[in-house]
């Protein structure tokens, strides 16, 4: 007995002369640590890519370019920035580009047939992206079934309705234009305006972007849901075990993807007056794409808000930039892809090296 | 430290006493314990003939355990011996589907961790005790995050959070540098030893411990058997699994031996030797009949292997205590 209970105290004293420094855990070094920042890889690639086009096309010098460019960026930004927390909550949405046309024929469809105020056809709008998020997001946690799976299915119903409901109502490919409605004038002000800086105008969407990338920032890093993002996607199981509520941070993040579909559709829907139901098929993966430069994880559990935001920016320059360099733009992605690849390798790198012991 | 002071002392056998006379605070603590556990003191955690049943299949069928404060309930088994599914129950993932399961003397029936969480049971698993790349001070307070503010603008208490991280870490005597770091950059030991931190400072009163040694070297294991003796001396009922009988002796109170999801072995520590609890383990009753067979057999040494008395022993002892 004697010889037992002694082996009980003895485990500490081997580890009690460790104890002031407790192993191999010194403070890493600022560069390190910067260094491992989701988007520092994204942030030199847009350095770069920005140089290169200032360099080669005179016209990307101009101050209307750049408004330009921030316009092309915004358009897809706002929904590279829910794409991304439900990336960094461990999912993806393929549903996400179509939604954004199946709310704005959602608005456009609804309001011209009851022929009422076009806010309804807006708010209406607004509940059926929710709904599309909402579903996605039950089925998942439902089912277990990977989010690529469902989502593609979602995306193929959606693909398919915006196209079929759009040619029953109208017998066109396109959706007949609610200019000339009530409360048209008036959503276009919020949704599709402009606002003159320093004599430039520069579109709306690109405030709701900077607006929305900030508040996603204040989301994932200072609130609790931003806690429960990181865990659902990092370790799905470590986070239900310590009380996370996965089920309502994955349904919450569809639900979220929706309500950025339906701002952009809003958007395209009071821009153009009239809606094409084919619109809107492939963008899924430039959403995906510009979280990736980004630096998020496509295995979820790292990210930030701030990445896709640069990957969107990355992207509008490119897509503007060759426009003024005088290229083909055929050549458009072509170039994404090899800035995609090499944003992964970067990302991988920075991420070995950052966290390394 | 002084849960037990309300027992008599007088149920400690003498075969204790040098223990009391070796390791003052341990000892003490063993022997309140056992004389609550004799005189009737009320365990936190208690099963009674518990089983549990996944269709066709009996995971596990009669299990007695109980747990007190301030003691470590220890449950051995081989690989499928029902180990998990008694942890699953006692942590709320999964129901039991026969005895009972009482917690403060009360039948429950736990749907989610949650549930458990709130009664006070916390469970730190082996390998999903943390989210890897978050870092520590987030590990720490996952799923119990502080707030400060208003609701629209009610934000995470960062600097209190990380304040009252390296306080807790630091009373059970972990120190890091930075708590800003990836928990996955931590080694093994380190993560457990957060992990049974966080347990003990979101008011766990039962502590059940998933195998925490069983990835470990030698000298991480003896770090995170330290923790369980901390653990221990705050009052904490601890159910340690593990299949490592030397880890398991070293701290722990009581032993109960699954096998093929019954109990084969329940013994407190003064009745049973590291010797008979490492042939149990090392299916000793099994070696036992098999030894004949193997001693035919070329090239296998079954001189080290117990005879067929020496696991009988225990048995017998264990159905006397219980």
């Amino acid at each position: 007995m004697t010889q037992a209970t002694a082996p009980a105290a003895s485990p500490s004293s081997p580890a009690s002369p460790a104890a002031p420094q407790d192993g191999r855990t010194s403070r890493r070094s600022l560069s390190r640590r910067l260094a491992a920042r989701p988007e520092i890889g994204a942030l030199i690639a847009a350095i770069v890519v920005y140089v290169f086009f200032f360099t080669v096309a005179t016209p990307f010098r101009e101050a209307g370019s750049l408004a330009n460019v921030l316009y092309e960026a915004s358009v897809m930004g706002i929904m590279a920035l829910p794409v991304a927390l439900l990336m960094i909550g461990g999912e993806f949405d393929l549903s996400a580009g179509v939604a954004v046309t199946t709310s704005a024929l959602t608005a456009s469809i609804l309001s011209f047939q009851l022929s009422v105020n076009v806010w309804t056809g807006v708010v209406v709008a607004l509940v059926v992206a929710l709904a599309i998020g909402a579903f996605n997001g039950w089925l998942l946690v439902r089912t277990g079934l990977p989010s690529f799976l469902i989502t593609l299915g979602s995306f193929l119903i959606l693909q398919g309705a915006n196209l079929a409901v759009t040619k029953f109502y109208t017998g066109n490919v396109a959706t007949d234009s609610i200019s000339d409605m009530d409360g048209f004038d008036q959503a276009r002000k919020v949704f599709a305006s402009e606002i003159g800086i320093g004599g430039v105008d520069v579109k709306i969407t690109v405030f709701y972007w900077l607006v929305l990338a900030a508040a996603a920032t204040w989301l994932l890093l200072r609130t609790k849901f931003g806690n429960w993002i990181f865990a659902t996607g990092g370790n799905q199981e470590s986070a239900r075990a310590v009380g996370v509520p996965v089920t309502f941070t994955k349904i919450a993040l569809f639900m979220t993807v929706g309500a950025g579909a339906w701002l952009v559709g809003m958007h395209i829907l009071f821009s153009f007056n009239t809606v094409q139901s084919g619109e809107g098929v492939g963008n899924e993966f430039l959403y995906i794409i510009a979280a990736v430069i980004g630096g998020c994880l496509l295995t979820g559990g790292y990210g930030s808000a701030v990445g896709p935001v640069i990957g969107a920016f990355i992207f509008g320059m490119v897509s503007q930039g060759i426009v003024y360099a005088n290229w083909n733009p055929d050549w458009f992605k072509a170039f994404l892809g090899v800035m995609l690849l090499l944003a992964a390798l970067v990302n991988l790198w920075v991420r070995r090296q950052a966290t390394r012991r | 430290m002084t849960d037990n002071t309300t027992s008599t002392s007088t149920g400690g056998t003498p075969a204790d006493a040098p223990a009391v006379a070796d390791a003052p605070v341990t000892g003490t603590k063993a022997v309140d314990a056992k004389a609550a556990d004799r005189d009737g003191g009320q365990p936190i955690v208690q099963l009674r003939g518990a089983g549990k049943a996944y269709g066709n299949v009996r995971a596990l069928h009669g299990v007695d355990l109980a747990v007190h404060p301030g003691r470590v309930a220890c449950v051995l088994g081989d690989n499928g011996a029902g180990k998990s599914t008694l942890i699953k129950i006692v942590s709320g993932l999964h129901q039991h589907t026969e005895g009972e399961f009482l917690i403060d003397g009360e039948a429950v029936r736990l749907n989610t961790p949650r549930e458990a969480l709130d009664k006070g049971i916390a469970t730190v698993y082996q390998d999903l005790a943390t989210v890897p790349l978050m870092p520590v001070w987030r590990n720490f307070f996952l799923g119990s995050e502080m707030t400060r503010g208003p609701w629209p603008v009610r934000r995470l208490d960062i600097a209190a959070m990380k304040r009252t991280a390296d306080a807790e870490l630091r009373a059970m005597g972990i120190v890091l540098d930075d708590l800003d770091q990836p928990i996955g950059t931590l080694s093994g030991g380190q993560r457990q030893s957060v992990a049974i931190a966080r347990a003990v400072y979101f008011g766990a009163r039962v502590l059940i411990l998933d195998e925490p040694t069983a990835a470990l070297g030698v000298k991480q294991s003896g770090v995170v058997l330290k923790y369980i003796a901390a653990a221990r001396d705050r009052g904490l009922g601890v159910i340690f699994i593990t299949h490592n009988p030397h880890h398991a002796y070293m701290v722990g109170d009581h032993f109960s031996v699954l096998r093929l999801g019954t109990v084969e072995l329940s013994a407190a520590r003064g009745d049973v030797t590291l010797e008979e609890l490492t042939n149990h383990m090392a299916g000793g009753a099994e070696l036992a009949a098999l030894k004949h067979e193997l001693a035919q057999v070329r090239g296998v040494d079954v001189g080290g292997l117990p005879g067929e008395q020496d696991v009988k022993a225990p048995l017998a002892a264990s159905e006397g205590t219980s």
